[in-house]
């Protein structure tokens, strides 16, 4: 039977982990299981015939170069969105059968780890990754500066996330996922009600996930406060490295919240403590209320790096600088202090009174004006600009009209009357995936398309392109359109079925849709394929699209140390001035750059951050110990590393810039 | 790492060696306050001093927040000038959000305590509703 969970067992060695808990019998789990296990050896196979390790060994595993970090990212962000979208195809399937009678094929117990993984993986191992790799790809090179402050901090964060991300998909094939919902409000995720490894994987993988984003957190902070280019001031950065600024302030202001929050869960699980329990004082709503604390900030934390590229976009393809650089980051700092005082919208329905409810709905309303100013700064840049309409562009306009939308329904929901009738229904479920598809997912692939040919020195076939964004574009609009009616109509969220048949066909619609993001996200793979095997036909400058800020003076892909010299800054659009100047970079006279070192003990942690996490789940206390002492012995030892830097010499920057120039 | 990597942002923004440490004076200020600031609430309680348990929680948590501004200016240095403000500024910002954070938080829970019905008090009520029940009856 799949619900049946296997007997609590508990052995000195494995801990509670037996074999019953490998789930051989669910037909679904084998197959994907033997497509990773089949996928996974032709990979290696074909690694070992071409003689990769070694390469990806040195130069991007323990690389501390921003730019192999940020792709490195991207590289993780895409291959999670195929597990979570798999996720979401498995739902929309399920519901799309579920109606009446029907059961459907996916019995409750899977399917609220389907629900579950799905949202705790698009948040934290997609959304996050993806926002996280642009801003560490783009930034530094956006200040002048050769690479992040911390490099190796840089390489640790990444792999905790990775370590993380790992965590989530062993528990597809050892064990269960958590059955609780992506945000794990207990009593249900406590103790007594969610037994099992499930609900200990997610603490864990978040919480080591969490150690990474926090990290580089601080990390990116200190390159944009201390690193810009001499000359650049604040108010000449560009508006993507404002936006980044203020994301990394989100991230080290609210993470800590939601750290300390699990932890709190943790402990209640792991030692018997009642912070969150219903007896013994404690309150599980103080849960909820800690949580979505964290839990606003972080969709901002989502949302105004995105903000920041697209200001980037719309400014370049309309050949203008922004409009209102000034109010846009006023409003994306009004945002930040916004994000903060929110947070109740959430659970309007919980039992707060009226002067509660009132005071958030109408915070909730304001922090829709700073949003607003942003649409018509955008707006109006392309007003009288000569807007040249390539496919960052597609997705930009893509952007502002599905983003409005998500923004009026949202203000719709922070009315506490109509949040009442609307709480935990579908309409909740289609305004969220209307501003994080909308905003975040339309933001990456701009930002993927717009910077591709920075990355690697040629640009994404066009045609492709646009059949990822209509994909993309249509496919929202019908995945999620019915769920907005099928929530006014009482609909509630994470249903394994329901009674009422009427409804089927609105599940159907919203099934269909899927497939169409699914048809969207083949094409973005065919798209990275026919350019990568097209890629000589399709080379590019250092600067395709005529852009204003300073990651386009450096060349096509980058020189590991990005700028030959340094540069004086003397005002906003640094690259643009450069260009209307006739900047050419000098070609003698260089002089030897000063680089961090790459290190493996980034990713050595990080793996035992991953035994740390697996052992904590299983009850396995002996490799829980000796991985975490590990850690601390591995992070000790580093301290006594002082071969972190290395010069590059004079001739070898000659002939990276004269290769640079004959391209 | 980062300054030994990238020697020439320093020149720019080379000016917070002069931040540094604070002198031994300071050190020695910050020692006294903070040691007063512990024996007040230590002695408040183990002399069992005769006052509300309002009022004894209420000087405790405020010397409490007193002994922070301590630790954060004579130990951390903290002040308006080092790193160009922005540490002065980067405080201010967690003091709002811990503000934020906590006050709206014990507001949140008050509100929604007064708003819920006490155990006791549904106990009552449904004896209540029984006893009516039983005289319609």
């Amino acid at each position: 039977m799949a619900n049946a969970q296997p007997a609590e067992t508990f052995s000195p060695i494995f801990g509670r982990l037996t074999l019953d808990w490998i789930p051989y019998h669910e037909p679904i789990l084998v197959a994907t299981f033997a497509g990773v296990a089949l996928g996974g050896l032709v990979v290696l196979a074909l690694m070992t015939y071409f003689k990769l390790w070694g390469p990806l060994w040195r130069d991007w595993v323990t690389s501390v170069d921003h730019k192999k970090i940020g792709i490195m990212y991207m590289i993780l962000g895409f291959i999670m969105m195929i597990r979570g979208f798999a996720d979401a195809l498995m739902m929309r399937a399920q519901q799309a059968m579920a109606a009446g009678e029907a059961a459907g094929y996916l019995p409750p117990h899977h399917f609220d780890q389907v629900f579950t993984a799905h949202g705790v993986i698009m948040i934290f191992f997609v959304a996050m990754a993806f926002v996280t790799g642009i801003m560490n790809y783009v930034m530094p090179m956006q200040i002048g500066a050769r690479d992040v402050a911390f490099p190796f901090l840089n390489n640790f964060s990444f792999w905790m996330t990775v370590a993380g991300a790992l965590l989530v998909n062993i528990s597809l094939f050892v064990g269960e996922f958590a059955r609780v919902g992506w945000l794990a409000f207990p009593p249900l995720s406590g103790a007594n009600y969610s037994t099992g490894p499930g609900m200990d994987y997610y603490l864990w993988a978040l919480q080591i996930a969490g150690i990474g984003t926090t990290l580089s957190g601080i990390n990116l902070i200190a390159t944009i406060l201390k690193m810009r280019a001499p000359g650049m001031k604040l108010m000449d950065m560009p508006i993507f490295t404002w936006t980044a600024l203020i994301t990394n302030v989100l991230i080290v202001v609210a993470f800590p919240v939601l750290t300390a929050t699990l932890a709190l869960l943790t402990l209640d699980r792991y030692a018997d403590f009642h912070f969150f329990t219903n007896d013994f004082g404690g309150n599980a709503m103080m849960y909820i209320n800690l949580i979505w604390i964290w839990g606003h900030p972080e969709v901002y934390i989502l949302i105004i790096p995105c903000f920041g590229v697209f200001s980037e976009i719309v400014s370049t393809f309309s050949g203008k600088p922004i409009f209102g650089y000034k109010t846009m980051v006023w409003a994306t700092a009004c945002i930040m202090v916004l994000s903060f005082v929110v947070w109740l919208h959430h659970f309007f329905t919980m039992g707060s009174g009226a002067s509660v409810n009132t005071f958030f709905g109408i915070t909730t309303m304001i922090i829709a004006v700073p949003t607003g100013v942003k649409i018509f700064n955008w707006l109006f840049t392309m007003y009288k600009g000569r807007v040249r309409l390539e496919v960052p562009m597609y997705w930009t306009i893509g952007f502002l009209i599905t983003f409005t939308i998500g923004g009026m329904t949202g203000v719709l929901l922070a009315v506490p009357p109509v949040d009442f009738q609307l709480h935990n229904t579908l309409f909740l479920i289609a305004h969220f995936h209307n501003v994080i598809i909308g905003g975040v997912v339309f933001a990456v692939y701009a930002a993927v398309s717009y910077w591709w040919p920075k990355a690697f020195g040629f640009k994404l076939n066009d045609k492709w392109g646009k059949r990822t964004f209509w994909f993309w574009f249509v496919g929202f609009y019908f995945a999620f359109m019915p769920l907005y009616a099928l929530g006014l109509m009482g609909v509630t969220r994470r249903m394994n079925a329901y009674p009422d048949a009427a409804w089927q066909p609105y599940f159907i619609v919203a099934a269909f849709g899927a497939v169409l993001i699914l048809l969207g996200i083949i094409s973005t793979f065919v798209n990275f394929y026919v350019s990568i095997r097209d890629r000589n036909e399709n080379r590019v400058g250092n600067d395709p699209w005529d852009a204003r800020t300073l990651e386009w003076a450096t060349q096509s892909p980058p020189a590991p140390y990005n700028f030959p010299f340094d540069l004086q800054i003397t005002g906003r659009e640094a690259f643009w001035t450069m260009k209307k100047q006739g900047f050419t970079w000098p070609k003698e006279n260089y002089k030897p750059i000063h680089m961090p070192k790459g290190t493996a003990t980034g990713v050595m942690i990080s793996a035992l951050a991953l035994a740390f996490g697996f052992a904590m789940v299983w009850y396995i206390w002996w490799l829980a110990i000796l991985a975490f002492v590990g850690m601390l012995g591995l992070g000790i030892a580093h301290t006594f590393n002082y071969k972190r830097d290395y010069y590059i010499p004079v001739d070898e920057v000659a002939a990276t810039e004269a290769k640079g120039a004959a391209a | 790492m980062s300054a030994d990597t990238h020697s020439h942002h320093d020149d720019h923004h080379g000016d917070h060696a002069s931040h540094g440490h604070g002198t031994m004076g300071q050190l020695m200020i910050g020692f006294a306050l903070a040691a007063i600031l512990t024996i007040i609430p230590f002695y408040l309680v183990m002399a069992e001093v005769e006052m509300s348990r309002t009022a004894l929680v209420g000087i405790i948590m405020g010397l409490g927040a007193v002994q922070i501004i301590v630790h954060l200016v004579f130990f951390l240095h903290l002040n308006t000038t080092s790193e160009e403000g922005s540490t002065f500024m980067a405080t201010l910002l967690a003091v709002i959000i811990l503000v934020i954070v906590l006050a709206g938080s014990l507001w949140v829970m008050h509100n929604m305590n007064e708003n819920m019905m006490p155990m006791h008090d549904m106990e009552q009520m449904l004896e209540e509703m029984q006893s009516l029940q039983s005289q319609q009856g």
